[in-house]
């Protein structure tokens, strides 16, 4: 079937600011995700659409992005999910590089803030230090995170304020302070405790809808905060 | 502008990263170089797990291990390799524990273990559990982990900067200079930059994507192996190739060999394990050369299911637990990608190129060599599927992509470390990005021609259709020719996008320009390769014949395309046999 592609597109060296463009577009509904419409009006169409994608299959986070109105991955997303009208935008509340494509060294900043590494200077066992099942369990949820910034970019707290840390930030700091090998819990949840750390969350959950890996995000928001409020209590 | 450091790592994904742990922790000044973001890299879609013979389940012995990854390799492995490989598997999965890689566990709390195939106990006796695993994202795992600790240590990153040549002094690799730095163009702004250094790690991955069917990110493009190579360091084994049994139909995407290990079937048109009459004693567990080739066999003899090209993968037995439990990525990826319910349904698959046996040319300490005497160039290391140690020979065994590159990405930091002081800061000429430079500005400044995506298109399908699971000399002879017409082809491709913001446009007819290198070694290898062996099934030369070709080859470039030579086989343990499971 066709499908019309909407795109805004931006480009610095040309453009003053950023402008919809649209694309008539042959797509299989059921085989065809919203990467390969990307990738039929660049190779065929326009060779200056611009986006980023790696792996094509939901791993590697690169091609998050704003399809109609939802942040997703371009590369999971099917055609049949969509319909026949398709907008795409790049992630909101980020600063825009070119097309699809953001600057994305502030997210990256963010995660590094929160220690986002096992924090346990104990010399180590000669083997593996042991952790029991349900105390593996205990993180899991939170480890499956590929920094994609779909979430963060979805949270209208971290637009009215971009200084907050945002809900991958915290996800990656969950992941450790919830792993019983961990000793660094103390330091993040200082982290978290600041005015730009957990306390932002309004728990609108755009970022557990926004999350393609399936994370519950405020839930995890809010363990980290009932562990602040522990610890201060 | 030039940039300087000690140590320069090309390339984030598990090598490069473990590599910079290394040195980072020896105190040495290196940063990372990489055209993505570190997390994007490929080491993060491995899935079912990285062998090494702790066994935590079962009895193991890290000699099983050696053994299997020669034989599977089937014996074109070099031993020597091959023994470090299985005894340092034990101690780097334990290392990465340390580190905080949160591996499933057993009922105790140590790792658990899984099967996977052509990994057996007591020398070929039965699959055995040796596979460690973080659910089926154990490569997720790793490359976090990884990148977490360098975080930890203040490893410096020069994100989305795509290396587009090496430095070198005094000569060019075959001609006894050695590394001295890089040319990296920032993609942000399409500036050039030059890196000079003490010392280079290419650690930049594999070229699946010179395949149509392939379960490689985009970025897999062969950057490092090619940039070498026209610097006059040969590839070797090139022509091993593999191609993983279980890809998405159509489109590649990988279907982790953990689905197998838990117990999965394969399964034909007839509803038959049509296995058993392929490897009648691991069956679905042989390793991926053979279940390959088995598909194959069985689409051509009409058992294809409703005689199509491809067959089952069977996971409904295993019940709703080990599914959503042991393979929860892999049934989400079978959903949403063929709309497949692995709970109720079985998957059609067929066979996806996967990766690349061969490449640049290293000792076991990572370090390159350049000819069939060993002989090393100076500063210059490679690890991971970049390299060619050769630990996989003529087929990899499954998990061992992951032992090798933490294996050999970790030598690789330790030899950097300890050969620094022995390396002096290098000269490169005030104009040493300028040859590049040249370059790159004839393909931005050429818009009228073909496009990169139709001549990558072209030599995704010959590479595909010819130089695939089988290949005969018409195949190849034929390839070699399309292969060299896109070459052609290229000298006059042209890009839409001329602009220096983020142009992706223009780095992927970069990246086209690697691809074919590999491509063309590829083939000329192939062709000269007459017999079968692993991976390399040759329909006219269907025996392995060791008293010609139990050897490496090496594809040296010249202006005329790639030459051949060869160098011997390390064999210290295990002298080779017929290889049957």
């Amino acid at each position: 079937m066709q499908v019309e592609v909407k795109i805004l597109r931006y480009d610095p060296e040309r453009d003053a600011k950023p402008h919809w463009e649209s694309y008539r577009v042959e797509a299989d509904p059921k085989g065809d995700r919203v990467l390969d419409l990307l990738h039929r009006v660049k190779y065929e169409q326009d060779g200056t659409l611009t986006f980023r994608r790696s792996c094509a299959h939901g791993v590697c986070g690169s091609d998050a992005m704003l399809i109609n109105g939802r942040n997703r991955l371009a590369c999971t997303m099917r055609v049949e999910q969509l319909g026949r009208r398709i907008t795409i935008a790049p992630l909101p509340g980020l600063p825009v590089v070119k097309d699809l494509v953001v600057d994305m060294d502030d997210f990256f900043a963010k995660y590094r803030s929160v220690q986002p590494y096992l924090a346990n200077d104990a010399p180590p066992p000669e083997r593996e230090r042991l952790q029991s099942q349900e105390d593996r369990a205990r993180y899991d949820d939170t480890t499956k995170c590929i920094l994609c910034a779909a979430c963060t970019s979805s949270c209208p707290s971290f637009w009215a304020q971009p200084g907050y840390v945002g809900p991958a930030a915290i996800v990656n700091a969950h992941r450790f302070i919830f792993d019983s090998r961990d000793e660094g819990a103390e330091e993040r949840l200082e982290i978290l405790a600041d005015k730009d750390g957990v306390w932002r969350c309004r728990t609108i959950f755009n970022c557990t809808d926004a999350c393609p890996r399936g994370i519950h995000i405020t839930q995890a928001i809010l363990e980290v905060s009932a562990a602040i409020v522990d610890r201060q209590g | 502008m030039t940039i300087d450091h000690d140590a320069l790592i090309v390339g984030s994904g598990g090598a490069g990263l473990w590599a910079a742990l290394e040195l980072a922790k020896a105190g040495v000044d290196a940063a990372v170089i990489t055209k993505m973001y570190p997390t994007r890299s490929h080491t993060g879609a491995a899935q079912g797990g990285v062998c090494a013979a702790l066994g935590n389940q079962e009895e193991d012995h890290w000699e099983w291990h050696m053994f299997d990854t020669v034989k599977g390799g089937d014996y074109l492995v070099d031993q020597d390799a091959a023994e470090i490989l299985a005894r340092e598997a034990i101690e780097t999965v334990i290392e990465l524990e340390h580190m905080g890689l949160p591996f499933n566990r057993t009922p105790d709390g140590r790792i658990d273990q899984r099967r996977f195939g052509g990994h057996t106990r007591n020398f070929g006796e039965g699959p055995v559990r040796r596979a460690c695993f973080a659910a089926d994202r154990t490569g997720h795992m790793i490359l976090q982990t990884l990148y977490q600790q360098c975080i930890k240590l203040g490893v410096r990153f020069y994100d989305e900067y795509h290396v587009v040549d090496l430095l070198f002094e005094g000569g060019e690799a075959n001609e006894g200079g050695r590394a001295a730095g890089v040319v990296a163009y920032r993609i942000a702004d399409g500036e050039l930059h030059t890196f000079r250094a003490r010392s280079v790690l290419l650690a930049t991955g594999g070229f699946g994507r010179m395949f149509r069917i392939t379960s490689n990110a985009w970025s897999l493009t062969g950057d490092g192996c090619a940039l070498a190579y026209r610097h006059g360091v040969p590839l070797e084994d090139m022509e091993f190739y593999q191609f993983h049994p279980t890809g998405i139909v159509g489109i590649g995407i990988l279907l982790s060999e953990a689905a197998r290990g838990e117990g999965g079937y394969l399964l034909n048109d007839a509803g038959r394990r049509f296995m058993e009459d392929y490897a009648p004693t691991l069956m679905e567990l042989a390793p991926r050369d053979m279940v390959s080739r088995a598909i194959y066999q069985e689409v051509r003899a009409g058992r294809g299911i409703g005689g199509k090209d491809y067959v089952f993968l069977d996971l409904r037995h295993l019940g709703r637990e080990v599914i959503e439990e042991k393979l929860p990525d892999i049934t989400d990826f079978a959903r949403i990608f063929e709309g497949v319910e692995p709970l109720k349904e079985p998957v059609p698959i067929q066979p996806t190129a996967h990766y690349a046996m061969g490449g640049i040319p290293t000792d076991v300490h990572a370090r390159v060599t350049r000819d069939a005497g060993n002989a090393v160039v100076p500063g210059l290391y490679a690890a991971g599927e970049t390299a060619c140690v050769s630990v996989h020979g003529a087929n990899r065994l499954g998990t061992n992509s992951l032992v090798d590159l933490l294996v050999f990405g970790r030598r690789a930091g330790r030899q950097m470390v300890a050969d620094i002081g022995g390396l002096d800061r290098p000269v490169i000429a005030v104009d040493a990005a300028e040859p590049v430079r040249l370059e790159i500005e004839a393909l931005r400044s050429r818009t009228k021609g073909e496009t990169a995506h139709r001549i990558r298109t072209d030599l995704a399908t010959v590479m595909m259709d010819n130089v695939g699971v089988y290949r005969d000399d018409d195949l190849l002879t034929s390839a070699l020719r399309t292969v060299r017409d896109l070459r052609a082809r290229y000298r006059r491709v042209a890009v839409q996008d001329t602009g220096r913001t983020y142009n992706t446009d223009l780095l992927e007819a970069r990246e086209l320009g690697y691809l074919l290198d590999c491509a063309e070694t590829t083939v000329v290898a192939a062709l000269a390769r007459k017999e079968s062996r692993g991976a390399h099934s040759r329909e006219d030369y269907p025996e392995r014949d060791d008293a010609n070709f139990l050897t490496h080859s090496l594809a040296h470039w010249t202006a005329d395309g790639p030459t051949l030579s060869y160098k011997p086989v390390t064999i210290t343990r295990f002298e080779p046999k017929p290889r049957t499971y």
